[in-house]
């Protein structure tokens, strides 16, 4: 299928067209729940890490930097491109599955238009370019959520939240989380377009194919983590 | 013309087309008909590649498609115009732009040369006015005509219709078989229809192949099928008391003529 899509598209226009109309429903279709998660997800860490921090030997300072880092080097990558696979690959499969039972697909192909350049390539670059930017605004949101959290409950001020994210900073936590950003975001647009490209049947086929695509979609991308965690810490 | 010889398919152990051959003529409804399974569908999918033969030879105007490169096929298939059983309407775009698409993707014209193309084929098949409805707000004749106007807005040499009165009612059935024959005639296209549709097989049979079980069993016009003795084929086609009757009758007006 990857061989497939890379052929010469029969008018850049048009695939140009189709690419930003991906980047639009992947990018800003999916930035709510983002928001919504990482915010969330910053606050419960927050909370759960002044609750496990009970030696006054260590010091609160060290909660936003156990926050950043989580949120930067596991929560933000790996949780966010979970929740995309269902929300992004589900759709993908799906919309690739309706188009092929309904023989869209093939009116295409007898037009002449190579179907997996058009249809698939789009959908994987986009992407590959929105999926990192939807993970950068989780990171940003989810340390945010923290410093709210620690703020209205009392756990440490503001300003000492801000103090403590910026010490022990490591740059090279943000370079990984870009790396199975990429990966990730890969993984999640090419397995479901797989699985819709692929269909065949009916409507009951399309639920299927869609939901077997996201569980793979998630599994690949743990097995992924793992694997990148190993490499490259 | 398109000409193909010995067509054989597969599908696992299942023998669907066993050693087709026949011949498609410029400027006349071609039609393929048969019962459910007899493999009209999959002929007509190997003809236009969306399936690969496992033996034989299709020429399209003396080239041979069946041993064409990728970039051969997709400059020929910009030849081809297709209207499928259901459609196949793009569901996120309107009327215009299903029809608008082809020629955005193929053609380097400006927006006005194309949207005037457009409103030609919609006129053609008697839907102006249509042009901002989505598929899912028209009838299922009125999508079939959009499918036709998509198939024909690139002047197609080839028109491939699969079974094109499937769900319409008797009266729309008619209306679109005459927009067929009409195209067909007015372009001198060169159209393959599959069909079930007896009154398709009678009205706009110009050569009609007979299938049965993925063979060759008849061919010919829809005059000769009211004189033909081949037993399946008269069991295919006058399957009913009435259209037995009919046949008789087609007979004695034959018979009175001469």
């Amino acid at each position: 299928m990857l061989k497939g899509m890379l052929s010469k598209p029969e008018n850049t226009k048009l695939y140009w067209k189709e690419l930003m109309h991906q980047c639009a429903e992947i990018g800003i279709g999916s930035l709510g729940i983002v928001a919504i998660i990482s915010i969330f997800m910053g606050a419960v860490s927050a909370l759960q890490t002044a609750y496990q921090i009970t030696s006054p030997l260590i010091s609160k300072m060290v909660i936003p930097q156990i926050i950043r880092d989580t949120v930067i080097l596991e929560f933000a990558p790996t949780l966010i491109c979970v929740v995309l696979a269902g929300v992004v690959g589900s759709k993908i499969a799906s919309e690739l599955g309706n188009m092929r039972v309904s023989e869209q697909i093939d009116a295409l192909e007898i037009m002449g238009i190579n179907t997996k350049t058009y249809l698939i390539l789009p959908k994987i670059v986009a992407a590959i370019i929105m999926i990192p930017m939807l993970v950068i605004i989780a990171m940003v949101l989810g340390i945010y959520g923290g410093r709210l959290t620690v703020g209205a409950s009392g756990i440490i001020s503001t300003d000492t939240y801000d103090r403590g994210l910026m010490e022990q900073f490591t740059p090279y936590n943000v370079f990984f989380a870009m790396m199975k950003a990429y990966t990730f975001a890969f993984i999640i647009s090419s397995i479901p377009a797989y699985f819709g490209y692929y269909v065949k049947g009916g409507s009951l086929e399309i639920g299927k194919n869609s939901t077997t695509s996201v569980v793979v979609s998630c599994i690949v991308v743990l097995i992924a983590d793992y694997i990148l965690a190993a490499l490259l810490l | 013309m398109i000409e193909f010889k010995n067509i054989s398919k597969k599908f696992g152990d299942k023998v669907v087309l066993d050693d087709v051959s026949h011949q498609m003529l410029t400027s006349k409804t071609n039609l393929i008909i048969g019962s459910s399974g007899s493999g009209k569908t999959v002929l007509q999918k190997c003809l236009v590649g969306l399936f690969e033969p496992d033996e034989g030879m299709i020429i399209y105007d003396g080239k041979d498609f069946t041993h064409m490169n990728e970039d051969e096929r997709k400059l020929l298939r910009q030849q081809i115009g297709m209207l499928f059983q259901g459609s196949a309407l793009f569901d996120s775009m309107t009327v215009e732009d299903n029809i608008k698409f082809p020629l955005d993707m193929f053609t380097k014209d400006s927006t006005p040369a194309k949207l005037k193309r457009v409103n030609e084929v919609l006129e053609r098949v008697n839907l102006v006015g249509s042009n901002k409805k989505f598929p899912s707000e028209i009838s299922g004749g009125m999508k079939k005509r959009v499918g036709i106007a998509r198939a024909i807005v690139l002047n197609p040499k080839f028109l491939f219709c699969d079974e094109p009165n499937s769900g319409l009612d008797p009266q729309t059935s008619m209306l679109i078989d005459k927009l067929i024959y009409d195209i067909t005639h007015e372009f001198k296209m060169t159209t393959i229809i599959n069909t079930h549709d007896m009154n398709s097989v009678m009205e706009i049979g110009d050569n009609i192949l007979y299938l049965k079980d993925g063979k060759k069993e008849w061919t010919g016009n829809s005059k000769d099928i009211i004189f033909s003795d081949n037993k399946n084929l008269n069991e295919f086609i006058f399957a009913s008391e009435f259209l037995q009757d009919a046949k008789h009758m087609r007979m004695l007006e034959a018979g009175k003529k001469a």
